[in-house]
């Protein structure tokens, strides 16, 4: 007992039929996958050319994969949460006891955030930016590797919870005093510290990679002001992670100290003060919705721009907005508390502000319109995806203005209003321009398009999905239900609640039809292959070399003469003499990254369930490891002329 | 880095030397300054020397000026054109921990005053 | 391309291929400039990390829950010695990345080994003063005051005794790597977070234990 701490054969939820279902699936899966690799002889291969691997285009992807696998998982537990409300209504009970509800809300809500949406933006930010930069690889490519891999240590730390033991019942911010050992004594809330410290880490680090990347690493000739847009949003929100993150992790300690060793920060007695969680938990918080949703605009300037075949209408006010946006979203957090007790002049403050914020957001609406306006658009996959952003981001933007109202606020804040606008942001916002960006990048990491078809019907069902899923949403908002709730009295809600059921069915077609274009894409891989290198006809200069790019990306740095280089290149009027080859140094793999991680996740597991002598183990074998790499740096690797030229055709 | 001396849009590493022949001139007035200040700081408190309501904003006065000592003399933060980048982000993060801080203390007092202030309500 | 408006040739347009490298106009920067700047932003948001602890304190020092206040734990003699030794240790750290940057061992050595041996007396009347906190009942799960007390003291502690710990392997590479580049970035960035402590201590020093004591 003492030995594994609080680990015991009970803390396997043997009773629960759909956690054990869940499990068996996940475990024969998994032991499939691992099986396949083994026997088919590929794990050599996933070592050395992924694993391993510190190329930002591969580390880029790995990401977004983490990001894909993720989504099934929480978008199964918000189709649970959607039947299980569609029922439990008067006489009916749902099919979910309470105690696994509050876990399933808690799950999804932390999983979503944190290890969907942010790994999908970082990862895309990861691919492109230093492509579009003109440059070979992010400022340090093997710390690159260690912030995946620590993201990848809290998604299996948090899958863990689903197996062994619990997760948080506490929704997905945690708050106390019900967070504190003396009302969650379980491990649940614990998962949640260790896998949040863990990807805290990792999204940090990575966060400084890609603002020095941006700020110390662009092609010759690549001025601010000639930057493309997407390294802009990428550097404010990069910023925004520096400056925020570090405020969750102070957070974060305070709360593992209340849980671990009987500190007082926001317990009940002793003076502490639950309030001060709340807010700092939203000075980190509300600065996270912009590191979201900053990367998606940029997305979307790329994508309107490439598929309008004009540059982007009001570049400047677009570099202002972002920026005013990146120091905005400093000073709005109060409006997520407004209800806590401050008095008419706080909350008058910091409505204001966040209605402030609305501008620079308008001005970007508009430089789209504009930049549609007159352009020969094609409506290829990409572009519907931000055709269908503008207008639904556009009411869930109209919906956060009202609630920066504080009287308004008062009446719908906790309800399902709330959730349907929060939704409405992020699925119409930054989801939409993950799958954008993803579908818009795929030819340029992989050769080949993404098919068509399905790409258009996930297009269709993920957009009517969302409508009919959140829609009754707001409805039932300014009805007075509130949310996370696990059971309610009045029938009236019934009909919406099963409108919002169907909704989210409709999103399971969407994330099949996701699945489909995958594999039918890999399948007719051939057909579907692009020889260019720049499929859409593109104006940044990821698209000035070939698909998938070579691990250098350029053997040459190219020379950039303007804004949108590459449809001033295409234009010829960017002189190009091509310069001799010369040999360039590129980094060498590192397994630092993996090892590292994996003694992070016994680390983390030993502290979930306070086995102290792993805890010692792992940290110990963690800073050897540090040590390690300290004396035997991999270094860099030369890449002679001979070399290129051979792989590389002529310019 | 002395060859690279005359060039002066250089980027500048930031703690990092000019030139070659880094000055330990330089930390000696740094940690003279520093010394000043710490004395001053603890002598303030100690004596009646001082009008007491003024000594917390006199405290704060010589705390950031001494870290202003430190960055300027020990991390080599100057104003020239080699060092925007490094200044730039020392002034976001400063804005940051302003923001962070300030709100707070704000929002916070702002609760106490309006609902009942948790330092009476707790009991030993 | 035949839709095109605007001409984004006419935007800051003047001399880009004359640029020296590193201003990111030039192509990319060196790499010591590159170490040194994204260690420089890691700093600050440790400086933010630490805001976060400082605004919890400030909030949470009024709550004593009926137990000792900072005027009657504090002892400045004793802070003012630290405060020498962290100051002292700054300076010391300064001339060790000097002599680095001249490539002299043993001279790196000596700084290196008076900066350890500051650092450490500063540790140990931090601990000195936390123990006897304790002993004396002012435990840290005594008051929400004193948590955060312990975690703002603790943590900048924990830096300290990671950047002695950082200080004993980089001897060791100087000993057995020599003065490679790899090992001077890492030298400058040691520099970096031994300065930015101290830098943290001042605004500790002053809100803690100044403000403490005057109740």
């Amino acid at each position: 007992m003492t030995l594994l701490g609080r680990l015991s054969w009970d803390s396997i939820p043997l009773h629960e039929p759909i956690v054990m279902v869940t499990a068996g699936v996940l475990f024969v899966v998994l032991l499939g996958t691992g099986a396949t690799i083994l026997f088919k002889g590929w794990l050599p291969y996933l070592w050395r050319e992924w694993i391993t691997s510190v190329d930002h285009k591969r580390i880029g992807v790995m990401y977004c994969l983490l990001a894909l696998v993720m989504l099934i998982r929480g978008f199964a537990d918000a189709l649970m949460m959607r039947s299980h409300q569609a029922m439990a209504v008067g006489a009916g009970e749902g099919f979910l006891p309470p105690d696994h509800y509050d876990q399933i809300f808690s799950a999804h809500g932390t999983i979503m955030i944190f290890f969907v949406a942010m790994p999908f933006m970082i990862g895309l930010m990861n691919f492109a930016v230093p492509l579009q930069l003109g440059v070979r690889d992010v400022a340090f490519p093997t710390l690159n590797s260690v912030s995946f891999w620590l993201t990848a240590t809290g998604v299996l730390l948090i899958n863990t919870s689903l197996v062994v033991g619990e997760f948080a019942r506490t929704g997905w911010l945690v708050y106390p005093p019900l967070s504190e050992r003396a009302f969650s004594p379980g491990v649940g809330v614990d998962y949640y510290l260790w896998a949040l410290q863990i990807s805290g880490a990792g999204t940090l680090l990575g966060g400084i990679n890609l603002v020095t990347t941006i700020l110390k690493m662009r092609a010759p000739g690549m001025r601010y002001t000639r930057m493309p847009i997407f390294c802009w949003t990428a550097l404010a929100s990069n910023l925004l992670i520096v400056a925020a993150f570090p405020i969750l992790t102070a957070t974060l300690i305070m709360l593992t100290l209340d849980r671990y060793l009987g500190f007082h920060f926001f317990t009940n007695e002793a003076g502490g003060n639950q309030m001060l969680f709340v807010n700092l938990i939203w000075a980190w918080g509300h600065p996270e919705v912009y590191i979201l949703v900053l990367p998606a605009f940029g997305i979307f300037s790329e994508i309107i721009a490439t598929f309008s075949g004009k540059p982007l209408f009001g570049y400047r006010s677009m570099v202002l907005a972002t920026l005013a946006i990146c120091v905005l979203s400093f000073m709005v957090w109060l409006h997520h508390f407004f209800t806590m007790g401050a008095g008419a002049d706080v909350n008058g403050v910091f409505g204001v502000m966040t209605m402030i914020i609305a501008v620079p957001t308008g001005v970007k609406v508009f430089n789209w319109l504009f930049t549609m306006y007159g352009g020969r658009l094609r409506f290829e996959v990409p572009m519907l995806w931000a055709v269908a952003f503008i207008p639904t981001f556009v009411v869930g933007g109209m919906t956060g203005v009202l609630l920066a109202v504080p009287p308004a606020d008062f009446v719908l804040h906790n309800s399902v209003f709330l959730v349907a606008h929060f939704h409405n942001v992020i699925i119409g916002g930054v989801l939409f321009a993950a799958f954008a960006g993803y579908s818009y990048w795929f030819p340029k990491a992989f050769g080949f398009r993404l098919h068509d078809g399905w790409g258009k019907a996930a297009v269709v069902l993920w957009v009517s999905g969302f409508y009919l899923a959140f829609m009754p949403l707001y409805a039932l908002g300014l009805m007075g239900m509130t949310r996370r709730l696990q059971h309610y009295d009045n029938p009236a809600w019934q009909p919406w609640l099963v409108a919002a059921w169907l909704g989210a069915l409709l999103i399971l077609g969407g994330i099949v039809s996701l699945a489909m274009q995958l594999y039918v894409s890999v399948r007719e891989r051939r057909s579907l292959a692009d020889g260019t290198g720049d499929p859409w006809d593109g104006r940044t200069l990821e698209w000035a070399t070939r698909s998938p790019p070579p691990p250098w990306n350029f053997a040459r740095l190219p020379q950039v003469e303007g804004r949108d280089a590459l449809a001033l290149m295409k234009r010829g009027e960017a002189d190009e003499t091509p310069e001799p080859l010369e040999p360039i140094e590129m980094p060498r793999n590192s397994a630092y990254g993996f090892v590292g991680a994996f003694f992070t996740y016994l680390t983390g597991f030993a502290l979930v369930w306070h086995i102290w002598w792993l805890v010692v183990l792992g940290m110990l074998a963690g800073f050897a490891t540090t040590l390690w790499i300290a004396w035997h740096q991999p270094g860099e690797q030369e890449i002679g002329v001979d070399e290129l030229s051979a792989l590389e055709p002529a310019a | 880095m002395s060859e690279q001396r005359g060039d002066r849009r250089l980027d500048h590493a930031p703690g990092g030397h000019k030139e070659g022949a880094a000055r330990l001139s330089t930390y000696l007035a740094g940690l003279g300054l520093a010394l000043l200040l710490t004395v001053a700081s603890f002598a303030l408190v100690g004596s009646g020397a001082v009008w007491a309501p003024a000594i917390p904003i006199l405290l704060a006065v010589l705390a950031v000026a001494q870290m202003g000592v430190h960055l300027v003399f020990f991390l080599h933060i100057t104003s020239g054109p080699e060092n925007t980048n490094n200044t730039l982000a020392l002034a976001f993060g400063v804005m940051i921990v302003v923001l962070t801080v300030g709100g707070t203390l704000w929002i916070m007092a702002h609760l106490d005053h309006n609902m009942m202030p948790v330092a009476t309500m707790a009991t030993p | 391309m035949s839709g095109e408006i605007a001409d984004p040739r006419h935007e800051g347009d003047q001399g880009a291929r004359s640029d020296p490298p590193g201003h990111g106009e030039g192509g990319p920067a060196p790499k010591q400039v590159t170490v040194a700047f994204g260690f420089w932003v890691f700093l600050l948001s440790d400086i933010i990390m630490f805001s976060g602890l400082f605004a919890a304190y400030a909030v949470l020092a009024p709550n004593t829950a009926g137990g000792p206040q900072g005027s009657e734990l504090f002892e400045l003699r004793l802070v003012f010695v630290e405060t020498l030794c962290l100051l002292f240790s700054s300076f010391t750290c300064g001339v060790m990345s000097i002599m680095a940057v001249r490539q002299r061992a043993g001279a790196t050595y000596l700084w290196g080994a008076l900066t350890a041996l500051l650092g450490l007396s500063f540790l140990a009347i931090e601990l000195y003063e936390l123990t006897h906190l304790v002993l004396e009942g002012a435990a840290p799960t005594r008051s929400a005051f004193l948590s955060a007390l312990f975690t703002l003291v603790g943590a900048h502690g924990l830096h300290v005794a990671a950047g002695l710990v950082w200080l004993t392997v980089m001897m060791g590479q100087v000993a057995t790597l020599g003065f490679t580049d790899a090992v001077e970035r890492r030298l400058l960035c040691f520099g970096l977070y031994w300065h930015a402590l101290d830098i943290i201590w001042v605004a500790l020093f002053t809100v803690v234990y100044l403000y403490g004591v005057m109740g």
